[in-house]
């Protein structure tokens, strides 16, 4: 059983049926979704954008209210993938059996954790989407090039969605995720650039940010938001690719495990 | 095993099925031959077995040893094609909360490939089979059990398929739901399915069921028809005796050609004849007895023993 689980995940394109499913279940909830992905960010844009915004000014060049715009689209885009592959997918794997439903039909597991992750990363971009229209609205955006940031929602999406299915994998119940959130998901938030430059950092704490997702995420979406050059978009992307690859094998690895009893 | 000596039109042939959960064997080496046609049954107590021999079955229990074809193809490699031509009604209810009946009848169409616009027919035709049209629209947190269970085969029917398993079907349904899934499942058998069930309801397993094993610790402990089981393993007549082991069993205990079995307060005396029982029984105007004939209950207490499990 166990080289059953290490094998290469091999979908196919009914995998789409995945997410489909998903997608016809966000759109009958789409307020209580939005509501929750989309409440806290701008929360944080109006406080601290317009409070902060008054004492600093500029960072590099850039507005301070358009930098933490830049900063909350690209944590948005990490909390809803991470979100949704965690606690959803356990709620979809354990309490509903939805899963248990559709291993019965020509689906596999492998079919659903490329739905799966499909689906969280355009999740991310649905739900960040509106930040980036409230972002416009509230003067935070004056260039076109923040539209090709929407991409980049969806890669930070992919990126996220792996290691959300494996810690969705390895739960026995929705307080596990608290380990998680508290060890990487908030000190990403707070570390990775989101409210200040990475640059201000101590070097050691550096290449511990520049290690993690959130960073890279973040380098690729500001310079599009604010309209200026992007500075090693390749090396950016890459990262996020990466991540998105490994956390893919992982998370079939991991969820295989756990299904298949 | 030999391919000459394999029935040619088995819906499950399986040999040495086995299934371990770490150190623990749940599933000891069983053998099934499904033939083409019919219901049979999985009988067996709580814990026996069932649900995981049918995972198995399915695929979606990988087996711990032993060969195993379903509709002629093999398990595990033709997984897809194999849940394509099979139903499946789970032991416990599995729809998608988020969905109404008739959309999630359309969701389960398309995991099999099929268009939602391609079977609107089918999901009306299936729904009217159940007695679930007037719920179509209905969440699924607005239906009974029963509905949800009806639901449930009407989920397993949306591919058309040619076997179908159920895991206990009736499990906690009140008996007009019962009678109505009975007559259902009959139907499916007459219309040319194969039909493979667990259950620990006799009188279910003796309805419906053409060929049947009883299965207990993970093992097989007989298989035949339901008829075939009570003749071979139960004496015609059986009486039954509610009360005090103490006042029953000096009345009834060592009558020649009898036995006496004692579940809680009811004394069951299964004879070969009659007259001797019923001669002890004048003896003891103060019990109230029946007669009845035997049924696959008493094959059931004799073979998988009385005391309770979980
Ligand atoms: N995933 C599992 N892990 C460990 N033990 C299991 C698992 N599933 C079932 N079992 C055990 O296997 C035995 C058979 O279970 P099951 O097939 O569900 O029995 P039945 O359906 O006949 O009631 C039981 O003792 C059960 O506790
Ligand atoms: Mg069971």
């Amino acid at each position: 059983m166990a080289y059953m689980n290490l094998v290469l995940p091999r979908p196919q394109i009914s995998a789409l049926k995945i997410w489909q499913r998903n997608l016809l279940v966000w759109r009958k909830l789409l307020g209580p979704s939005m509501a929750f992905s989309f409440g806290e960010p701008v929360i944080y844009l109006l406080g601290l954008g317009y409070g902060l915004g008054q004492f600093i000014g500029e960072v590099g060049g850039i507005p301070y209210f358009t930098f933490l715009a830049a900063g909350l689209l690209a944590a948005s885009a990490m909390n809803v993938a991470s979100f949704e592959g965690m606690f959803s997918v356990f709620t979809r794997m354990t309490h509903q059996q939805t899963y248990d439903a559709i291993l019965a039909t020509p689906l596999t597991v492998d079919d659903i954790v490329a739905g799966e992750m499909l689906w969280c990363a355009t999740k991310s971009l649905l739900n960040t989407l509106p930040i980036l229209v409230v972002a416009f609205l509230l003067g935070a955006i004056e260039n076109w090039s923040a539209l090709g940031a929407i991409p980049v929602f969806f890669l930070v999406g992919l990126c996220f969605a792996g290691p959300a299915l494996v810690m969705a994998a390895l739960a026995a119940s929705y307080d596990f995720f608290n380990y998680y959130t508290t060890l990487l998901i908030t000190p990403m938030f707070i570390f990775s650039g989101v409210f200040y430059p990475v640059a201000t950092l101590p070097a050691i704490a550096q290449v511990v940010v520049n290690i993690l997702p959130l960073s890279h995420a973040i380098a690729l979406i500001r310079p599009l938001v604010a309209g200026q050059p992007l500075v090693d978009p390749a090396l950016h992307v890459a990262v996020l690719v990466a991540y998105a690859a490994v956390g893919y094998v992982a998370a079939s690895v991991f969820i295989r495990r756990r299904l298949i009893r | 095993m030999s391919l000459a000596s394999r029935p040619p039109d088995a819906v499950v042939l399986a040999r040495g099925l086995t299934k371990k959960f770490g150190e623990r064997t749940v599933v000891c080496g069983i053998d099934l031959t499904i033939p083409r046609g019919g219901c049979f049954g999985l009988l067996g107590p709580n814990g026996a077995g069932k649900t995981t021999t049918l995972r198995m079955i399915i695929g979606q229990s990988p087996m711990s040893g032993g060969t195993l074809s379903v509709l002629g193809l093999p398990m595990p490699d033709a997984v897809r094609e194999i849940h394509a031509r099979t139903g499946v009604v789970p032991q416990s209810d599995n729809q998608d909360p988020d969905f109404t009946v008739v959309e999630n009848l359309r969701m389960y169409a398309r995991y099999f490939g099929l268009r939602p616009a391609d079977v609107a027919g089918r999901i009306d035709e299936l729904l009217g089979f159940l007695e679930l049209s007037d719920r179509r629209d209905a969440r699924m947190r607005e239906l009974s059990g029963g509905m949800k269970r009806r639901l449930s085969i009407a989920r397993a029917l949306i591919n058309d398929p040619e076997f179908i398993m159920l895991d206990e079907p009736t499990t906690g349904l009140d008996p007009q739901v019962r009678h109505l899934i009975w007559t259902r499942l009959r139907q499916l058998k007459a219309s040319g399915k194969t039909l493979l069930l667990t259950t620990h309801y006799m009188d279910e397993a003796e309805r419906l069921c053409d060929q049947l094993v009883v299965i207990d610790r993970g093992r097989i402990v007989t298989q035949g028809s339901p008829r075939g089981l009570i003749s071979e393993h139960v004496e015609p007549h059986v009486i039954e005796v509610q009360g005090e082991a103490g006042s029953v069993v000096p009345v009834l205990g060592g009558i020649p050609g009898s036995r006496l079995l004692t579940v809680g307060e009811t004394h069951y005396c299964y004879a070969s004849e009659l007259g001797p029982v019923l001669a002890r029984l004048e003896g003891a105007p103060h019990l109230r007895y029946t007669h009845r004939t035997a049924n696959l209950e008493d094959v059931f207490l004799k073979l998988t023993g009385h005391e309770l499990r979980e």
